[in-house]
């Protein structure tokens, strides 16, 4: 099965879905299902990049296998792991039972707990695998994934290699907190999610909160591409738009005025320096 | 996906060779598999569309988000969006051979203004395209010769002294003064780098895109020369601090923890091992103490190498955490602590703007004198060193031949427990002229930090 027919399907059935994807992002999702290579996705915090993986799944019925990344994650974690206990259960229910017949029984389907990469790749059914915030893994992690992403398949000693019977699509993402491997990055697509135009944002905006009144969205819109223009710490995001939007919404605030924006700005601005110089350069206390 | 090439080799595969080769002079490191992707891409991808050509490119040769603005200018020249004037121009030829001249300079000044103003991007795309092939031209003494000169076009043109009247639009459109002023600055920079880039496309259309290749591409932000940035290039390295900042301390406190396992802690593991059956299969450690430097940076902040100090200085007190302590001297011939400033959490911005208003408590004379601020540092701050100090002194070295007071640095080195001095100048620029580079550098290890890659390095290693 083809995932999409084309860039601009990818786009009208992630359109359908809630996601709306610009150009770049739709062709270079629709390559990665038609090159079935693993899509490296870059970008600041709140730009949507678990977003993509999530909508991609939810529009081609596919299930959504997640690993999430973390420092210290390992094999066990990730890939598979014998479960001991049971095995030490087994040996000692044994009995008499000879050390070959145990040493073979011990070492089967029934004794292995699957982690993500391993059920993403044993399953039948359409898959997307997420490996979520792979930039957070020590660098040990990423050699274990290329086996993984370049030919989908898992080795496992005892049992022998493990071959996708499909392959899933695979969506890794990373805030570029560290420098991904070349190895590693050769094998993706690479896409770089930026903050989008204002006329994007608007519907975006206006797609997750649709009760919104249309002008103070573009107020908002407006006032969030101005924040952005300045020299903060963290600029706010899209995640952070759309929950000023809802914030607005529950405040029930008609005007979106220098007041109405000072304040609710905590829900935007995350720094203290990042407020003061906000106020300061967008003039909101006279 | 891609079977071996078979028949005749096509125009545009030796172009997309040529392109990849290009890439790779340039610094991308594209690899033989990122090729193979390239060809494969295309193949699955309807090519009515030039953006979608640039995004299949882009996906699957550029790995890094800093190589895009390189691997932008090179696909422009390689896969141009138009050739020569355009079709567009085709029947405004027709109303009247208005090339060059006081009446069109003026009309197309007015177009600018008016296009700049509400921002159309069209417009202002076929105004560049306008403007090199009107004002930019270079006529040649035969075929071949003749070249397109972006410099030309824009003094002729000078966009430059637009900004006043966007300025005026975007006030009226409630905008703030600050605003108002970095958005039309904005705006004619945007422009005038259109107007760059269509004279290469026609240089390139003229001569070949190798030739343009070679010549234009400029190094990546992270390799670019402290000492020879422009002001553009320098606030995005400021932008680029807080950024690398961040992935380094991420390493350095996960290679800390990767190093970190103290002595063996039996109760956590005996207690682990009763769920196996008193078997501890897993052993628990205590975590270390972590040994942290005090860190002291003494810099030279005269005009020259200013902005090299409050680089170092930004990566520094970003990454304060790995150090127990970090105090901040700023000298030209006179000493001036400048901690104080770095609060944590500060707007950068501000931070700069005290430290660019406090080097007058730096300078007595005004002329950088190293001999004399060793001494009155070793006078004043002594009591900053100690067994557990790391020093470093930024600057070039250059003390307009004072006196070195080498026996001065020698003592403070003594009392420290590492010392470092960072010079932002070539290596082979050391010792000439006014520097004294090998003498300090007998007494203090020198280390040469040119660009924000080497000055990563540095830090990297220190803590």
């Amino acid at each position: 099965m083809a995932w999409f027919a084309t860039p601009d399907d990818v786009t009208t059935r992630l359109g359908a879905s809630g996601y709306l994807a610009d150009h770049a992002t739709a062709t270079t999702t629709y390559l990665a299902g038609a090159l079935e290579k693993p899509l490296l996705v870059e970008g600041p915090a709140g730009v949507g990049k678990t977003e993509l993986a999530k909508a991609i799944a939810r529009t081609t019925g596919a299930e959504l296998v997640r690993l999430q990344c973390y420092e210290g994650l390992d094999e066990a974690r990730a890939l598979y792991e014998w479960n001991y206990k049971k095995q030490l259960l087994r040996i000692q229910a044994a009995g008499d039972q000879s050390w070959d017949a145990t040493h073979d029984d011990i070492f089967t389907d029934e004794f292995l707990l699957t982690r993500p990469l391993l059920s993403a790749i044993r399953r039948t059914e359409p898959t997307v695998l997420l490996v979520d915030e792979v930039d957070k893994t020590d660098v040990e992690v990423e050699g274990l994934l290329l086996e993984v992403l370049s030919d989908f398949q898992v080795t496992i000693p005892e049992l022998g290699t493990v071959v996708a019977v499909r392959r899933p699509l695979v969506v890794l993402t990373s805030n570029a907190s560290r420098e991904l491997s070349e190895a590693l990055k050769r094998r993706c697509l690479y896409l770089h999610l930026d903050y989008p135009d204002q006329q994007r944002e608007l519907e975006i905006v206006l797609s997750q909160v649709p009760d919104l009144e249309e002008r103070i969205a573009e107020q908002l819109v407006a006032t969030v591409a101005r924040l952005r223009d300045l020299d903060l710490k963290k600029s706010p995001s899209i995640a952070e738009s759309v929950d000023w939007a809802r914030t607005l919404l529950a405040l029930e605030v008609r005007e979106l005025d220098d007041k109405a924006v000072d304040d609710t700005l905590g829900v935007v601005l995350k720094h203290a320096s990042d407020h003061e110089r906000a106020i300061r350069e967008l003039r909101l206390r006279r | 996906m891609s079977g071996p090439v078979s028949g005749p080799v096509s125009g545009l595969l030796e172009r997309h060779v040529r392109f990849l080769e290009a890439l790779r002079k340039a610094g991308l490191p594209v690899s033989l598999a990122e090729d193979l992707d390239a060809v494969a891409a295309l193949s699955a991808l309807p090519w009515q569309e030039r953006d979608t050509v640039r995004t299949a490119y882009a996906a699957t040769v550029v790995k890094r988000q800093s190589q895009r603005p390189t691997f932008d200018t090179l696909f422009d020249v390689w896969f141009p969006a138009l050739v020569g004037e355009g079709a567009g121009s085709a029947d405004r030829e027709d109303s009247g051979p208005v090339r060059d001249g006081a009446d069109a300079l003026t009309e197309h000044r007015e177009r600018l203004a008016r296009a700049l103003e509400s921002d159309d991007a069209e417009e202002l795309a076929r105004l560049a395209v306008e403007a090199v092939s009107r004002f930019g031209a270079m006529p040649g003494r035969g075929p071949g010769l003749s070249s397109w000169s972006a410099y030309t076009a824009l003094q002729r043109v000078s966009p430059g002294d637009l900004v006043g009247r966007i300025v005026a639009a975007l006030l009226a459109q409630g905008l703030t003064e600050e605003e108002a002023e970095r958005g039309g600055a904005r705006r004619v920079a945007a422009w005038t780098r259109q107007v760059e880039d269509d004279a290469r496309r026609r240089i390139a259309e003229e001569k070949g895109p190798g030739h343009v290749a070679d010549v234009v591409v400029k190094p990546s932000i992270e390799r670019l020369d402290f000492l020879t940035a422009r002001r553009a290039d320098l606030e995005l390295m400021r932008r680029e601090i807080q950024p690398l900042a961040r992935r380094l301390a991420t390493r350095l406190t996960q290679e800390h923890r990767a190093r970190g396992r103290g002595p063996l802690d039996v109760r956590r593991t005996v207690r682990a091992s009763m769920s196996t059956g008193g078997v501890p299969f897993t052993t628990h450690h205590r975590p270390k103490r972590p040994h942290r430097n005090e860190l002291v940076v003494l810099c030279d902040v005269s005009g020259s190498v200013a902005q090299f100090a409050q680089f170092t200085l930004l990566l520094v007190f970003a990454l304060r955490d790995q150090f127990q302590k970090v105090r901040a001297f700023t000298f030209v011939d006179e000493v001036h602590e400048v901690t104080h400033h770095f609060r944590p959490g500060a707007d950068v911005a501000d931070v700069m703007a005290d430290l660019a208003a406090s080097t007058a408590h730096a300078a007595r004379w005004g002329r950088t004198n190293y001999g004399r601020a060793l001494t009155r540092f070793a006078e004043l701050h002594g009591d900053a060193l100690g067994p557990k100090t790391a020093l470093i002194v930024l600057g070039d070295a250059r003390s307009n031949h004072s006196d070195l007071a080498l026996e001065t640095l020698r003592s403070i080195e003594r009392d420290t427990r590492h010392a470092w001095w960072l010079n932002p100048e070539h290596r082979r620029h050391w010792d000439t002229g006014d520097s004294a580079g090998s003498r300090y550098a007998e007494i203090v290890p020198m280390v040469e930090c040119r660009n924000l890659t080497q000055l990563s390095a540095f830090v990297e290693q220190l803590v």
